[in-house]
């Protein structure tokens, strides 16, 4: 397994420039934190007035160029989403992570996520990729929690 | 000592570990990971094998000749590692590792404080009674004081370490009072590598009137050990650490300290006289251990310590601390790349924590690992003290025996690169 099978440019470059990096007051921020490497990160779902539409992620968090990437392309891929749709999306996402390198992320279906598919062959990796991902899922049930 | 003018025989040492011969990412192992677990010596693991093949049997109890050799063994075998270590059969108690160990005597403590046995006062905690750690623990020699101060109201103090992770007797004497009755501190701090001053601590404690408790997890591998010398009351270290089996560690104890002490794991093998109300215990080590023993994993620790005396624990420790110095002139001028604790006046092992500007230790390990070189990467179970550096997390690359000068300069050579791969300037 190269490096650079894991470390696509796109990779490197979101854990620089960060996508959705800052995070705004109110809404429902899911803090979640990874004992193995004490990575941390907070993250909000913006839903619209309906509740239906994500406009947006917001997040803040230190950790691995994965997780920082992971976290950056979620908020610029899933920004504009439905609902339904983002929880279709999250769990192919999950799919491929925890595939062990037998399912890629389609460019078509998942965008610059794609860069992405390498981790699911570096099994420790796995879990920096999804942080975002489990903090995006809890904010979202709590958000719509306190619409009902 | 012999070391300064026969060179040490490295390449002899490392025939000696089959993994060395196991290549990573298609590249050859540089296994920089010691402190974590050691790399296994070829003869422990066949002793082991060939034991549990052809000599299986109970211990310590049946008449047939299997039982009485495997017992003899068995014996020989707690030997060993109490000589390794400066101390007698009697002072040493088998446990699954050096958290166990830790483990049974803060139960032992807990049950002693729990007025249930007639022990000496030494072991009773009452409430606003104090238990003395420091800000290098790993979390193995922390949390099992926490529980035990929350079980019993005794008072958890943290003695300080210099911003460069170094631990004085001052600041040990700082947080000493009359109500304390146990102090708990690391030989070498597995984060630091620094050798604590064992022997002034253990007096400051003493004459506070308090039992030590010394983690000996990162020094016994390394150093020349000899706890009775150290004067500590108790001690932890496991074999996994030093090249023999894991599943098997040991807990040292004063021979007052052992037979005061109350047991907190209980059954067959430890009694004397058993009815349906009560029973009656053996005398330590014999009453901390119930249940069949560890027998293979203790005849193959003793199989790896051979090998270390027989290579000369002051050689390997030359040979190591070479290495760790090595390790320090090569990092130090890195650009942006820190080191955790000092090289200044203190003694070491070879052991050191980086942290690396703007690149997660995750993605240090990683690219190392695309290199063949295992190192540790996160908070190497003291988040504490990385709180305390000022990091969250950091890179360590330790050395063992079987660490080599080119393998030290191919790490820090490839350490250097990290920056640049990440796109860091």
């Amino acid at each position: 397994m190269s490096l650079e099978s894991l470390y696509q440019q796109i990779i490197l470059d979101h854990n620089k420039r960060k996508v959705g990096y800052g995070l705004g007051d109110g809404g429902t921020p899911s803090h979640q934190y990874n004992p193995t490497c004490g990575d941390e990160l907070n993250l909000t779902v913006r839903l619209d007035d309906s509740g239906d539409v994500i406009t947006g992620f917001e997040w803040e968090g230190s950790g691995c160029s994965i997780s920082q990437a992971s976290a950056s392309l979620l908020s610029q891929e899933a920004a504009g989403m439905t609902v339904a749709e983002f929880t279709e999306f999250a769990e192919g996402f999950r799919d491929a992570m925890r595939s062990r390198g037998s399912i890629a992320l389609s460019e078509e279906e998942f965008g610059d996520l794609a860069a992405l598919s390498g981790v699911s062959k570096f099994v420790a990796r796995v879990k920096c990729a999804m942080l975002a991902w489990v903090a995006a899922e809890d904010s979202l049930a709590r958000a719509q929690d306190s619409l009902d | 000592m012999t070391e300064h003018t026969v060179p040490f025989p490295v390449n002899d040492v490392r025939g000696l570990f089959p993994q060395l011969s196991v290549p990573v990412n298609g590249q050859p192992l540089v296994y920089l990971d010691s402190a974590a677990t050691s790399l296994k010596l070829g003869i422990s693991l066949n002793k082991e094998l060939d034991f549990s093949s052809h000599e299986i049997a109970a211990v310590n109890r049946g008449a047939h000749t299997l039982a009485a050799e495997a017992t003899e063994k068995f014996d020989e075998a707690r030997a060993t590692v109490a000589r390794f270590v400066g101390a007698r059969p009697g002072n040493i108690v088998w446990a699954a590792n050096a958290t166990e160990a830790f483990n049974i005597v803060a139960n032992g403590f807990r049950n002693a404080s729990l007025g249930q046995h007639p022990v000496d006062g030494r072991f009773r905690l009452m409430p606003g009674d104090e238990i003395v750690v420091t800000e290098l623990e790993h979390h193995a020699n922390l949390i099992p004081w926490q529980e035990l101060a929350r079980a019993t109201g005794a008072v958890l103090r943290v003695a300080a370490v210099t911003d460069s992770g170094e631990l004085t007797v001052d600041a040990v004497r700082a947080v000493l009072s009359a109500r304390t009755k146990l102090v708990a501190f690391p030989h070498v701090s597995n984060v630091v590598g620094i050798v604590n001053p064992v022997q002034a601590i253990t007096q400051a404690a003493h004459e506070a009137g308090a039992l030590v408790m010394l983690d000996a997890c990162q020094s016994a591998p390394h150093i020349p050990l000899n706890l009775a010398e150290l004067g500590v009351d108790f001690a932890a270290f496991s074999a996994h650490k030093m090249y023999g089996p894991t599943g098997i560690g040991a807990l040292y104890g004063t021979a007052s300290a052992l037979a005061e002490m109350p047991a907190s794991i209980f059954g067959g093998s430890m009694i004397t006289y058993v009815d349906y109300e009560r029973a009656e215990y053996l005398p330590a080590p014999a009453k901390f251990e119930p249940g069949t023993p560890r027998l293979s994993q203790a005849i193959g620790w003793a199989a790896s310590l051979d090998v270390l005396s027989a290579i000369g624990r002051d050689a390997i420790a030359a040979h190591e601390r070479e290495l760790g110095e090595l390790l320090y002139e090569l990092i130090e001028p890195l650009q942006g790349v820190q080191i955790l604790g000092t090289r200044q006046n203190v003694e070491r092992v070879g052991l050191v924590c980086v942290a690396v500007d703007d690149v997660h230790p995750h993605d240090v390990g990683q690219f190392l690992d695309s290199k063949g070189i295992a190192v540790r990467v996160g908070h190497h179970c003291a988040q504490p003290l990385h709180r305390r550096l000022g990091v969250d997390s950091s890179t360590r690359l330790s050395v063992g025996m079987h660490t080599t000068r080119a393998e030290i300069e191919f790490a820090v050579e490839s350490l250097s690169q990290v920056r640049a791969y990440f796109g860091e300037s």
